[in-house]
């Protein structure tokens, strides 16, 4: 299929971006968003050009690196990764807009490639339970019903791609902290930090310069792990209790 | 000058003209019964004083299950640790696509393993290639694994009695594999992740992100730094410590299409090696039975499709050659359930690299399936029939959307097609049983080094040696070497970081200024093809050859037509790919030298020349019971030889009909 591509290019953080055309040819519909990509980028270092800068590793949906808002929605039409959009989504002829993910918190660092670093601020402020390398007692000391250890497993399977900040109209990270406090505060292994973790995460999340939650929903709309949306209640709760 | 006129071309070095070197062993393992080594060998450590510990910089290069646990481990204990990730975030590390599980013996199943069954199954299943000390290590270590990772929250999936669930893996007939549906690799380094960030946090961990080591600084004799990229401005910086610990993973994108994410490369160990850091058993690789097989010429990467789908889906292909109807047209005698049927014993699990090459062999009879006949079908139809197909999408949900979202076919109801793909390396720098190089101050963890598989390795095995490295081996070994250490500091102006940046520096401007016409990646491809075929399942003299001659030649290619556009004073993605590249070149070739020079077929290695007469790899133990350490000399290299020595698990021919 031959495709126009319309994307942003932006130099740095500091220098104004632009969207800007590009036509490509010859694309199958096996390859993925990103082979599409590199395609492109293929064309473009042949001319001389600089090749579009991009975010992606693993491309198995799984490592979280990859993400860009593709036609106004995040990920694109698919409910996945960028890395696992398949191009039989499209169509000959088709004009596909590609941008960074857009998010007060999420400095563009180059074309498509933003600073997620706050993401990672979030946890260390309490995203994890206490337990030194060694402190261990044997796995099978504290039983988990089967229902928390499931219900903390939906949640632990956030990727960190920061698709649900990019979809909220405020650039809330509100589906993102809720997912890791509900993944550990259920278990009862959390359950000592269960209050401070909480607090430190909204905290951090706040200072971290993220968007209120106005319960849009796009976020969980949005992400590709299907991350749901009431684990944003869940931490609500857990906030008031705490 | 700098030593990379030799990768200008000009003289290619002839690999072939390689020596045999005085024979090297492993000094650290006590003597003594092999359960007690481990403790005796911590016992007999050097401690730092907690208030000393301080004062140390430790520099982890690496984020993954590895440098993860170890980065974390070690600033609990008090280190300082400057720590390195080429990703924008350290949870991003490769081992977040482990899908299948972890073991340990813990048997909760009262099936009969036990931490002496698991170090056998571990020795035997690399083909008698591996460490008996290390091995045994590796099988103790694994049971604190488990309880390690339940205290900090990992997500193992529970029965209704709120224990822990297991499942039997390939290679194995005990139910030792603990996991977290089929995203055990995400949970265990979000485990790691999260440990690290506590330590970030609070200042203890100095973490790098968007950085990528380009090259280690060895001053009197001993690693002290390295010296990276940060790769958002460019900008080359050298980092000093007291030691250095490589956990930059494994080696398998040197073949351009494997199950690796696409950034992991080998320049972090190969500069180490260039450095003086022996290489050991680089053609050792693992292919693995079960990936989506390729689409087209566009394949970026391959896509694994986990193991433990083998213990409910049936392998076949069709009876006869060239058969092109559609899987439910081909009646159930004119199948082909080929594993079942040559391996009745172990069926669809046996290990790794005996499933790749009878795939291999019904591809190349003509009776492939799919696209270019590069296939064979995995099929569940049975399993939904027994189990139904609630119970088989709990167990392999995640899996089967994986597998309709990029082949767009439903596994549910049309057998999955697949095919083996480079997925895991077992080479890597040769290290004794503390986990360090021959650069004193220098270790190696994870799959970056050589030590606990051998010549395969089974599933569910790397997530257990990666953490085992990490979280219990790397601490008490590293304080042991800092412990008896006198480290005087290096100064800044020290004339070695200024001739190793300048090295770094100007091997990127050459890069630049080649000014050619063809991409780095096109390059790629044409390495990697010429691997797959002449290094890849199986392995015959005048294939290997054949790439050992032409590698040269690639890489004077590379030096006369490879085009970059931009500088190296900002973010390059395309000056990355080709700066890996280089190494990948030399790499390439010390990995075809040492499949060629090992004329046995020992697990993954497998040498056409050396079958058994129904086709199975013959190992030649009076010759080759030995691990290959290469030694960099800037031309033909050295050959050190470590004997193994196997007093507690005897050397058979591995049987698993």
């Amino acid at each position: 299929m031959n495709l126009t591509l319309r994307i942003w290019r932006q130099q740095g953080p500091d220098t104004p971006g632009e969207m800007t055309e590009y036509r490509v040819s010859g694309i199958s519909e096996d390859m993925s968003f990103l082979e599409m990509l590199d395609t492109l980028n293929e064309e473009l270092i042949l001319r001389g050009d600089r090749p579009v800068a991009f975010d992606h590793d693993c491309r198995e949906g799984i490592c979280g690196a990859c993400g860009m808002v593709i036609n106004g929605q995040a990920h694109g039409p698919e409910r996945t990764t960028t890395c696992q959009l398949h191009m039989r989504h499209f169509e000959d002829g088709d004009t596909i807009d590609v941008e960074p993910w857009r998010a007060g918190a999420f400095p563009v660092v180059r074309d498509l490639v933003v600073d997620r670093s706050a993401l990672d601020r979030i946890i260390g402020s309490g995203g994890y339970i206490t337990a030194p390398t060694g402190s261990a007692p044997e796995a099978h000391a504290t039983a988990v019903p089967k229902e928390a250890a499931d219900l903390a497993f939906e949640h632990a399977e956030c990727i960190g791609c920061g698709a649900c900040v990019a979809a909220c109209p405020n650039g809330s990270a509100m589906l993102f902290t809720a997912a890791k406090v509900v993944h550990l505060n259920v278990l009862p292994q959390g359950a000592p930090e269960r209050a401070s973790r909480v607090r430190n995460m909204v905290g951090a999340m706040d200072a971290e310069g993220f968007g209120g939650c106005t319960n849009t929903g796009e976020c969980a709309t949005a992400c590709p792990k299907g991350i749901p949306l009431t684990g944003i209640a869940r931490l609500n709760r857990e906030f008031l209790r705490s | 000058m700098n030593d990379h006129h030799t990768n200008a071309g000009e003289a290619p070095m002839s690999y072939l003209d390689y020596t045999v070197g005085e024979p090297i062993a492993d000094t650290r393992a006590p003597a003594g019964p092999i359960e007690q080594r481990w403790d005796r060998r911590r016992f007999e450590a050097k401690l730092v004083n907690p208030a000393n510990r301080r004062k140390h910089r430790v520099i982890v290069v690496g984020t993954g299950l590895a440098g993860g646990a170890a980065g974390a481990t070690l600033a609990e204990q008090g280190y300082h640790v400057v720590q390195f990730c080429f990703q924008d975030s350290p949870r991003r590390a490769h081992s977040i696509a482990a899908q299948g599980g972890i073991n340990a013996a813990k048997n909760y199943r009262n099936d009969g393993d036990s931490i002496r069954r698991l170090f056998y199954d571990t020795v035997k299943g690399g083909d008698f290639r591996a460490r008996e000390s290390n091995v045994h290590r590796l099988a103790q270590v694994s049971v604190e694994i488990i309880d390690q990772c339940v205290a900090q929250g990992v997500p193992f999936a529970r029965e209704y009695g709120g224990l822990l669930d297991t499942r039997s893996f390939g290679g194995v007939q005990v139910s030792r594999t603990f996991y977290a549906r089929g995203q055990t690799g995400q949970q265990l380094l979000l485990g790691a992740y999260q440990a690290l960030s506590r330590q970030i946090a609070a200042g203890n961990v100095e973490l790098h992100a968007r950085t990528e080591m380009l090259d280690l600084i060895v001053v009197d004799g001993r690693a002290r730094g390295i010296v990276a990229r940060d790769l958002v401005t460019g900008e080359i910086t050298s980092h000093l410590a007291d030691a250095v610990v490589l956990a930059t993973g494994g080696y398998g994108n040197v073949f351009y299409l494997s199950t690796n994410a696409k950034n992991s490369n080998a320049t972090a160990i190969w500069r180490a090696h260039r450095r003086g850091a022996y290489f050991a058993n680089p053609c050792f690789t693992q292919i693995h039975p079960t990936c989506i097989p390729r689409s087209g010429d566009h394949q970026s990467k391959l896509t694994l499709m986990s193991e433990s789908l083998r213990n409910d889906g049936r392998i076949w292909v069709p009876k006869a050659k060239g058969d092109t109807r559609p899987p439910g047209q081909i009646p159930e005698d004119e199948r082909d359930y080929y594993l079942e049927r040559i391996y009745p014993a172990f069926g669809n699990l046996v290990p790794r690299d005996i499933a790749s090459r009878a795939a291999k062999v019904v591809c190349d009879e003509g009776r492939g399936v799919g696209p270019g006949g590069q296939g064979v079908y995995l099929d569940f139809a049975d399993a939904i029939a027994r189990l139904g197909r609630a119970a088989v999408e709990a167990k392999y949900g995640n899996l089967f959307e994986m597998y309709q979202r990029i082949t767009a076919e439903d596994p549910y109801t049309v057998p999955m097609r697949i095919y083996p793909a480079i997925h895991y390396t077992m080479g890597g720098l040769w290290v004794d049983y503390d986990l360090q190089t021959t650069v004193p101050g220098l270790f190696a963890i994870g799959e970056a080094n050589f030590s606990d598989h051998g010549a395969n390795r089974l599933g569910a095995s790397a997530l257990m040696q990666g953490l085992a490295d990490g979280y219990f081996v790397l601490p008490p070994t590293l304080n042991d070497y800092l412990g008896r250490t006198r480290l005087d500091p290096v100064p800044a102006d020290h004339p070695e970081l200024a001739e190793v940046e300048a090295e770094v520096t100007d091997r990127l401007h050459l890069i630049l200024a080649v000014d050619g016409d063809r991409t780095p990646d096109s390059f790629h491809r044409e390495l990697g093809e010429l691997l797959w075929d002449n290094c890849g399942m199986a392995r015959d003299e005048a294939g290997l050859r054949h790439a050992l001659a032409r590698i040269p030649e690639l890489r004077a290619e590379f030096w006369r037509r490879i085009k970059v556009p931009g500088t190296g004073a900002e973010l390059n993605q395309a000056l990355e790919k080709a700066n890996r590249l280089v190494d990948y070149f030399e790499l390439a070739e010390l990995m075809c030298l040492d499949a060629l020079h090992r004329s046995e077929s020992c697990g993954g290695h497998f040498r056409t020349e050396s079958a058994t007469p129904d086709g199975e790899a013959a190992r030649r133990d009076e010759e080759f019971s030995y691990a290959a350490a290469w030694e960099y000399t800037g031309d033909a290299p050295v050959l050190h030889k470590e004997e193994l020595l196997f007093e507690h698990v005897h050397p058979t021919q591995r049987s698993y009909a």
